[in-house]
């Protein structure tokens, strides 16, 4: 008798709750959980944008001195005005280049796509001005264009602290980013008498050459 | 589909949903009353003495909405497709639909409206180009999006961030030299002299450079200066005996390609860094682009980001800026 199973369901706190969290998790475990098992979003992209079967192509693990200085840039908020996410309208691939795809973000933990631009898009602002002109503007963006309401970060010239950069990278390793042994020994090397300045310039200066150029 | 590291993923997602569907139907219809006539029944239970709830049907209305959504919900999943492994073969046109799709016919069709406009640019010498008003408005939206940054919106520059707009060039500032620029970038390199002379020399020699440009300086320094400048300094190989720099020593040899050696008019007010004796004796001492501890700034190759055309108008526009 139907009035007997929802009577059985309604009298039931317990019962309830099991059916509820049943029904809730059919959207994330069909639309999510199988995005973990997808190429396109687990491996690297080659130059033409394509994934690779194989092995990574051109999007590698962040070396000590890029993680020291992605950090950096989690630390200073940069994500609150800048998304790394170029979508796939004309209007902006003209601007920063091609679009971003899943592969090129496979060792981002977490990415920094973000979703709010008061700043332009930094995916692929990688090469695309001179170390100097990081510099400079991270300094004093003022100096170089005097139209920008970015704030000064002139404190970044200080000496990098980053003893801890194996630790980082053993962390990450957990996650799924294939570090070796031989790159957590030498990142202090790589990361020691660097200046904050040069991480986070390191960092910015190798976002999105992957499909750099490819248009 | 076929994105998927196995085919188990492909049955996964198809069984979810057709359990969903499924459990749907099931509950429709084992739930199904039907329309009674007579006194409607009752749930049975009585709340605080006296509250009973009738058990209606749902009105049809509403029971045929769930129905309509069942239905919509296969017919979506056959042309969606939502089912298995349909576009396999990556040949098949109907596996790149969706929003890449959308984006391909974007950029299709702006290519189809602005092609045509830039191929007559781009078939135009940049100097009647540059006369042209609406290719150096145009040329002025592309610089304002890809140039501004360093340059300036206006093409002044900054400390270190060449002035467009002062008719003084570091590599000739022909129109092709300009395109040449734009397209293949530039790093201009200077040798260091820090282990060559020492600070005493290359105070002197900052001060014969100051001195060129008739800046305050220590005139027994510069003496002494322009003794380094053309010895051991070997400064005029690239500034030229008189120091006007590359462009300036390569007229006046017969050889303009000289002039992509970039070397600075030392002789004038223009400076691309500032003209403090500090400043210079920095330059001198760690030079530019040379290997580690020198000084590194460079204008970034932009012919494969942007294209031959867009250069193109680029260039007629950074030409239009010192010649109006």
């Amino acid at each position: 008798m139907a009035q007997s199973k929802h009577d059985a369901i309604e009298r039931n706190v317990f019962l309830m709750i099991v059916l509820t969290l049943l029904a809730v998790s059919v959207g994330g475990l069909v639309e999510i959980v199988p995005l973990f098992f997808q190429k396109s979003t687990t491996t690297a992209v080659d130059d033409k944008g394509n994934t690779l079967d194989v092995k990574p192509y051109d999007v590698k693990p962040y070396d000590a001195l890029r993680l020291a200085g992605r950090d950096i840039y989690i630390r200073e908020g940069c994500y609150n005005c800048h998304s790394q996410m170029i979508r796939p309208f004309r209007a902006e691939t003209e601007r920063y280049g091609h679009y971003s795809v899943a592969g090129e973000f496979i060792y981002d933990h977490p990415f920094q796509w973000g979703s709010k631009r008061t700043g332009p898009d930094l995916a692929r602002v990688g090469a695309r001005y001179s170390d100097e002109w990081q510099r400079v503007h991270l300094i004093n963006p003022r100096d170089v264009v005097p139209e920008s309401n970015m704030p000064a970060f002139p404190w970044l010239d200080r000496p990098l602290r980053a003893d801890d950069i194996g630790a980082r990278m053993a962390a990450l390793r957990i996650v799924g980013v294939p570090y070796t042994d031989e790159d957590i020994a030498q990142a202090p090397a790589a990361v020691a008498d660097k200046t904050e300045l040069d991480a986070i310039v390191a960092y910015l200066q190798g976002l999105g050459l992957a499909l750099r150029n490819v248009r | 589909m076929a994105d998927f590291i196995n085919s188990f993923w492909d049955l996964y997602v198809s069984g979810l949903i057709a359990f969903g569907l499924l459990f749907c139907l099931v509950v429709l219809v084992t739930n199904m009353t039907s329309k009674e006539s007579g006194e409607p029944k009752l749930q049975g239970h009585v709340w605080d003495e006296n509250l009973r709830e009738y058990n209606n049907p749902l009105p049809r209305w509403w029971l045929y909405l769930f129905w309509a959504t069942v239905i919509f919900a296969i017919a979506y999943l056959y042309l969606f497709p939502g089912f298995g492994n349909r576009y396999s073969n990556p040949a098949d046109p109907n596996r790149d639909r969706g929003l890449r799709a959308e984006y391909a016919l974007e950029v299709y069709n702006a290519d189809k409206e602005y092609g045509p406009l830039f191929a007559r640019y781009q078939g135009t010498p940049l100097a009647t180009l540059a006369k042209d008003p609406e290719a150096v408005a145009t040329g002025q939206r592309l610089f304002l999006t890809y140039c501004a940054q360093c340059h300036g919106s206006l093409g002044t520059g900054a400390r270190g961030f060449p002035n467009l707009t002062d008719g003084d060039w570091l590599y000739g500032g022909d129109p092709e030299t300009i395109k040449g620029s734009i397209s293949e970038g530039r790093a201009g390199a200077m040798t260091p002299l820090g282990g060559i002379l020492n600070p005493e020399e290359i105070r002197d020699a900052a001060n014969y450079v100051r001195s060129l440009s008739n800046l305050s300086h220590d005139a027994a320094r510069a003496a002494r200066g322009r003794e380094i400048f053309t010895g051991k300094g070997t400064c005029l190989t690239c500034h030229g005996a008189d120091g006007k720099g590359a462009v300036a020593m390569g007229i006046a040899m017969g050889v303009p390609a000289m002039g992509l050696l970039g070397a600075p008019n030392l002789t004038d007010s223009v400076w691309l860094y500032d003209n403090s004796e500090e400043a210079i004796i920095e330059g001198i001492t760690k030079g530019r682009n040379s290997g580690p501890g020198s000084l590194t700034n460079n204008m970034p190759a932009w012919k494969d980001f942007l294209g031959e055309a867009k250069v193109h108008v680029l260039a007629a526009y950074v030409y239009s800026l010192s010649n109006k």
